[in-house]
């Protein structure tokens, strides 16, 4: 197989199936005009500034099937999976290979008009709801993998906030891909949270699937004025699986919007995190953490668009990699000419831990105002040499210093999660993913790990 | 306890220890005084183990054993304990945490059960005592953001919590004030027993006045080159290195 077959099988099973997919879209013709696109830009490449360090060459080269068949709805993922977060009480929506699975109904409407539901039904029961917001934010012009989920994705999670409304729980989501065979997923989430309200949402990729898969995840979050968004990005995968997650917020005025991505395993993963600040007295946090070792591939692509006066971003990104695992970081802020005192900040800090590690760090700021602060800072480096020998002649053993520094480090991001529950169980996951014993082949973060291979009942008749 | 013979160590090839000799036996206090730069805070991490040492010749042995090629966990686990001059800042490690691993590290050696956590925090309580550390300790990283007073008293504290059997002290007294100093150095003599041992390098003459030593080395070009009583250490507060210095010259003339 290689890439221009990939791409062909893709735009077959387009035209092949192009009636098909008519049927799952609320408007005629988005999905004609993506898959040009997709045509058009094809998979992208190392010769493309935005992707000169991640190469998607070995990932391409996999066939892959394309499955448009709907293997969600009534499926009883309980009896498989249970997230174990303790005391993390949250109101669940659940994904199987991008389909949305629920026991009732396919959307659920609470008391106060908050709507959590299948992308795919909220298209038919919402559709002025959806319209307004869905691919508003994404880029199909530039960017193949927006092009291409929009062609394709057919289901996804709906999020629907009314205005003045506080979620009293967060809502999680939980992505599974789990699947006999090498699959391409498209999965689509359109979240919306109204005037003064609130939302914390705990997105989860939780990838089983022992079979080489690539999946290519979009995910719209509009906020609107004075709404407070609160967004957790947790990624455990498997190191066959590759992943491109790619998230984009718009901001109304005085509203405020913090993501924490927290990356603990995966064979390659391409996270694209976009905001697009279009207000006024905005605040934007964006946190990362990444651990690779072996032959992963974490690539966090950040792009914080400053539209509007009066705004401020602050964004801290940490790794630890090990073996040869290898880091890219590039993140881009944009002050436009009309966003006059703007505040922006920015950090990317590494800690390689062998010779082979390696990290490709980039930071691009872009000022057409000119009354604004910005800074940017980025560092490579390994452990201290001399914080080592102070706890080792104190009797601390050498991979129990190394593991209490290489924690410090990651620390500085793991206290900026404020659910009690989700720190300390992020906190003891990044202690044992340190110590070398978790791993996803036999171990995940949500899900308490044996090697078989979890098999779905699927009544498809449903 | 301690013998060590002929010591000779580089850092990049640069000789600093040139034929170091000392015996050390239980309930002694010995102070190793001396100008800057004649190695005699190389000593001490060539005693704690620093592994950027280049040892070229001789011997260190602690209590029968041989502590060349021995990592410095070891080293601490079996007793040894120094007092950094630079006390190290670790931003994000508590100081609880560490102190923990290292006190259990310890008794995991020993063969010991670890302590549990509130016998643990029973313990901290009662050695901050020695050095009137009132400050809470627990939310706090190690070093970070202390005074070089606190920073000091911090390792008397430490030391306290390992009970270590012989406690290399390098400058301890450096950088603190008389109050500061009366602290350490009481902290110091409360630990002080028959069964362990003290060796303080410092080099001025005022933490002596508090800390009595039974013998007073004086260092130079990486070697003792005179020992004494602790009355060595007044003469050198009064007449200051260069006597020492003229002598040396005379007689190797």
């Amino acid at each position: 197989m290689t890439e221009i077959m990939l791409k062909e099988k893709i735009l077959e099973t387009f035209r092949n199936n192009r009636d098909f997919l008519e049927k799952t879209i609320f408007q005629k013709n988005i999905r004609d005009k993506a898959i040009d696109q997709f045509d058009k830009l094809g998979f992208p490449h190392t010769k493309l500034e935005e992707w000169r360090f991640t190469s998607l060459s070995a990932v391409l080269k996999n066939d892959y099937s394309i499955c448009l068949e709907n293997t969600g709805g009534n499926v009883d993922v309980e009896k498989f999976f249970h997230c174990n977060v303790a005391d993390l009480d949250t109101y669940t929506a659940i994904l199987l290979n991008g389909w949305f699975v629920y026991k009732n109904a396919p959307v659920t409407k609470f008391p106060d008009g908050t709507i959590i539901g299948s992308l795919l039904h909220a298209m038919k029961e919402f559709p002025e709801l959806v319209k307004k917001h869905y691919g508003k934010y994404s880029d199909i012009d530039n960017n193949a993998f927006d092009a291409l989920n929009t062609a394709f994705a057919q289901d996804g999670i709906f999020i629907f906030v009314p205005d003045n409304v506080g979620v009293d729980k967060p809502i999680q989501i939980i992505d599974i891909l789990n699947r006999q065979e090498n699959v391409l997923v498209q999965l689509r989430n359109l979240v919306i949270v109204g005037k003064n309200s609130k939302l914390t949402l705990v997105h989860c990729d939780d990838i089983f699937s022992h079979n080489p898969t690539l999946t290519n995840s979009l995910t719209e979050i509009f906020v609107d004025e004075n709404a407070v968004v609160d967004h957790y990005k947790m990624q455990n995968n498997n190191n066959h699986s590759a992943l491109i997650a790619t998230t984009y917020f718009h901001q109304e005025n005085n509203s405020r919007v913090t993501t924490n991505t927290i990356t603990l395993n995966g064979g390659l993963i391409r996270n694209n995190l976009n905001v697009a600040v279009n207000g006024e007295g905005c605040e934007t946090n964006l946190y990362g953490i990444y651990l690779a070792d072996r032959n992963q591939l974490v690539d966090n692509h950040t792009f914080v668009d400053h539209i509007k006066p009066n705004s401020t971003s602050k964004e801290l990104f940490k790794g630890v990699i090990d073996e040869q695992a290898k880091a890219v970081f590039s993140g881009r802020i944009l002050v436009r000419k009309e966003a006059q005192k703007t505040n922006a900040f920015q950090a990317n800090k590494n800690l390689l831990l062998t010779d082979e590690a390696t990290v490709n760090t980039k930071p691009n700021l872009q000022i057409y105002a000119d009354d604004v602060k910005c800074s940017h800072g980025a560092t490579v480096g390994q452990l201290d040499q001399d914080a080592m020998f102070y706890m080792r002649s104190r009797g601390i053993g050498e991979d129990n210093a190394k593991m209490l520094l290489m924690y410090a480090f990651a620390d500085e991001v793991v206290t900026k999660i404020s659910i009690d529950a989700l720190r300390e169980k992020i906190c003891r996951l990044v202690n044992k993913r340190l110590k070398g014993e978790l791993s996803i082949c036999d171990q995940c973060v949500l899900h308490c790990g044996s090697d078989e291979q979890v098999v779905f009942n699927i009544d498809l008749s449903k | 306890m301690l013998s060590i013979k002929n010591l000779k160590v580089s850092i990049n090839n640069k000789k600093i220890i040139n034929g170091f000799n000392l015996e050390v036996k239980a309930g002694e206090v010995h102070a190793i005084m001396g100008p800057n730069g004649t190695g005699k805070s190389t000593l001490a991490a060539a005693i704690a183990g620093k592994e950027n040492l280049e040892i070229t010749e001789g011997e260190i042995i602690y209590k029968g054993k041989n502590l060349l090629g021995m990592a410095p966990e070891i080293r601490s686990r079996e007793g040894i304990f120094l007092g950094f001059q630079y006390p190290v800042e670790i931003p994000g490690v508590s100081i609880t945490n560490f102190l923990k691993t290292a006190v259990n590290e310890h008794r995991k050696y020993k063969g010991i059960e670890p302590l549990s956590a509130s016998e643990f925090l029973k313990l901290m309580d009662e050695k901050k005592k020695i050095v009137e550390l009132q400050a809470k300790l627990t939310n706090r990283s190690v070093n970070e953001g202390f005074s070089g007073g606190e920073k000091k008293k911090n390792e008397i504290f430490q030391m306290a919590m390992l009970d270590p059997t012989l406690a290399i002290l390098d400058e301890t007294d450096s950088g603190l004030d008389i109050d500061a100093l009366k602290i350490v150095a009481n902290g110091v003599n409360k630990l002080r027993t028959k069964n362990n041992a003290f060796i303080i390098i410092t080099h001025y003459q005022r933490l002596l006045d508090y800390i009595i030593p039974d013998f007073v080395h004086v260092m130079y070009n990486g070697r003792i080159v005179k020992s004494g009583g602790k009355e060595l250490s007044f003469e050198l507060e009064e007449k200051g290195y260069d006597w020492i210095k003229k002598e040396l010259e005379n007689s190797e003339l």
